[in-house]
């Protein structure tokens, strides 16, 4: 499974879909983010890595537009969206899941995507059938009529990249979407997310902590430690960098 | 039309159109004390659908509602009886009194992050504040009231507002029954779909697009508007307006009883809230009476009663529970 290289497809080089440059962040005393700059070609899977507490959810937040960063500049399809609100860096064409599941939970899984189908479509109708479309993919549909808070964990993840998918974004950030599950629930993750790369062209920016999905998934990979930059490239190489090694992996892991 | 009554199961349209057709002839089986009783509960069965699209459907909490009936309710009659304009013009007036009142509560709160207890406080405050105004507001008869002339019963005239308790039993049975198609219409489009989002996670609504400020505003905007509305039947069914009783908490609680009795979020809970709080307690009104009893505050208590029954056995209100009962519950598609 984890040996298929994603990076090994031979894409040509593709322009850049997002691009952060020198972003920083500070909370008080803490430099959460400090003068990170990459860069996520279009159509590709880029993860971030690193230990916790080292400012990937801060990083991502400041790309949802839960935070604004206090310098640097964050660029996606060519217009700034560093400062914009959660709800137009959507509309935009960034799709997010939550670190910490939240599906709406009274409402159906259906109507939990509908919403997000939603956005692009005045239709409810319209929605509906982009809603059964994307939980397909998902693995959902047969379980669409449940309520969200009935679903199990693995399953609530999924729904949460359903809603996210039914935004239709050309940008989707997964906040450690693989973490709490067993193997083969990442792995199936993981085969659902390369299937809609591969069909859609769509490009993903995960944070990850399971290697597993960042070394099958991803074709670059970007490792924060202390809120700056300590590596970035081919997952293959990154892993072997003597930095990454002993501030986040650990001698034996890899 | 097709899309209204999509996915409801074909016995509860049978059961829909049956009670439709005992409101239209309950007044002609009704004596004058029940008819006056009908009336009551198709009023709050309306003001709690109209609160239902704030809390139930968005999800953000008004406990100051009296201020909507009451800005409807004042602007009307003084129209009315100043200028002698009718009330059917002076709705036009009266929603748009409470819509800029809804409006500008709402954008204080919504623009400044006041949410949850804090928005319900400030809720409290402007019907607060607007009953002590209107307690100093003169041309409106200040605290010792205003009144319109009193109706003569022997014909009626819609057009005016003025004739007997039938009449007005039928304006208030359209009204609900219009509230209610309106709040379906709501619930299965866009903007319903985006208020249960606001209401379930409101940091999940806007990483999906939604504005949520706009829309909490729709909700709040709707919610006075509709709410005023009944606010003018109140002026012209009393014939007499005091602040402290329009603009009191105790109006605005009793408003949210039903919903919450009935099922908040629920097309069928505000109707059968009223029906269960207003006809159980006018029924042991009528008890009390005939033993003799007289019981000041019975009603509050059996109000009390009410409620500590549902949020222990019922959590989710009455409807929910009967609709699964009746095998009801709409089926999801």
């Amino acid at each position: 499974m984890a040996g298929a290289q994603a990076g090994t497809r031979g894409k040509a080089i593709m322009s850049a879909l997002l691009t952060i440059d020198a972003v920083s962040k500070r909370f008080r005393g803490v430099l959460a983010v400090d003068q990170v700059t990459f860069e996520i070609g279009s159509g590709s899977i880029a993860a971030v890595i690193g230990p916790n507490g080292a400012g990937k959810t801060t990083l991502f937040n400041m790309i949802a537009g839960v935070l604004a960063p206090d310098r640097g500049a964050i660029v996606f399809a060519g217009d700034r969206i560093d400062g914009l609100k959660p709800d137009q860096v959507c509309r935009r064409g960034i799709g997010r899941t939550f670190q910490l599941v939240r599906p709406f939970p009274v409402l159906s899984v259906e109507d939990n995507v509908i919403i997000g189908a939603l956005l692009h479509r005045n239709d409810p109708a319209a929605a509906r059938r982009r809603a059964h479309e994307v939980l397909a993919q998902l693995d959902l549909f047969d379980k669409r009529t449940q309520r969200a808070s009935a679903l199990t964990l693995p399953d609530r993840k999924r729904l949460e990249v359903a809603r996210a998918l039914a935004t239709d974004p050309k940008l989707l950030l997964l906040d450690e979407v693989m973490a709490g599950l067993r193997p083969v629930e990442t792995d199936r993750i993981v085969t659902i997310l390369r299937e809609l790369n591969r069909a859609t062209g769509l490009t993903i920016l995960l944070i990850e902590h399971v290697m597993r999905a960042v070394m099958a998934l991803a074709e670059r990979v970007l490792v924060l430690h202390h809120g700056a930059a300590i590596a970035e490239g081919a997952p293959a190489a990154v892993v072997r960098e003597p930095a990454v090694v002993q501030s986040y992996l650990g001698a034996e892991a890899v | 039309m097709r899309r209204l009554i999509e996915g409801v199961p074909p016995r509860g349209l049978v059961g829909l159109a049956a009670l439709c057709l005992a409101l239209i002839v309950g007044p002609w089986v009704a004596n004058d004390y029940l008819l006056t009783v009908l009336i009551v509960i198709l009023y709050f069965a309306y003001t709690g659908q109209a609160w239902n699209v704030m809390m139930g459907f968005a999800g953000q909490l008004s406990l100051g509602h009296a201020i909507y009936v009451g800005l409807g309710a004042y602007a009307a009659a003084a129209l009315y009886v100043h200028f002698g304009i009718a009330p059917w013009i002076g709705l036009a007036a009266a929603i748009a009194l409470a819509v800029a009142c809804g409006a500008l509560i709402g954008f204080l709160a919504f623009r400044f992050g006041v949410a949850g207890v804090y928005f319900a406080i400030l809720t409290i405050a402007f019907a607060e504040f607007a009953r002590i105004g209107f307690d100093h507001f003169g041309w409106v008869g200040a605290s010792s009231g205003f009144f319109l002339p009193v109706a003569n019963y022997a014909h009626n005239d819609l057009w005016t507002l003025r004739g007997n308790p039938t009449m007005f039993y039928y304006v208030m049975l359209v009204l609900t029954a219009a509230a209610f198609v309106l709040c379906r219409i709501l619930l299965k489009s866009r903007i319903g779909y985006y208020w249960q989002a606001i209401r379930e996670d409101e940091a999940a609504a806007r990483s999906l697009g939604i504005d949520t400020f706009r829309y909490k505003m729709y909700a709040v905007i709707i919610s006075a508007g509709m709410t005023s509305v009944a606010g003018v039947f109140f002026a012209f069914y009393y014939n007499n307006l005091f602040p402290e009783q329009v603009f009191h908490i105790s109006r605005s609680i009793e408003m949210i009883l039903g919903p919450i009795i009935g099922g908040i979020g629920t097309l069928f809970g505000p109707l059968i809230g009223a029906f269960l709080l207003t006809g159980l307690s006018e029924t042991m009104l009528e008890l009390l009476g005939a033993l003799g009893l007289d019981v000041p505050g019975a009603k509050q208590v059996f109000y009390g009663i009410c409620l500590l029954l549902v949020v222990i056995v019922l959590p989710e209100g009455v409807w929910p529970w009967l609709a699964r009962k009746l095998g009801l519950a709409e089926k999801q598609s």
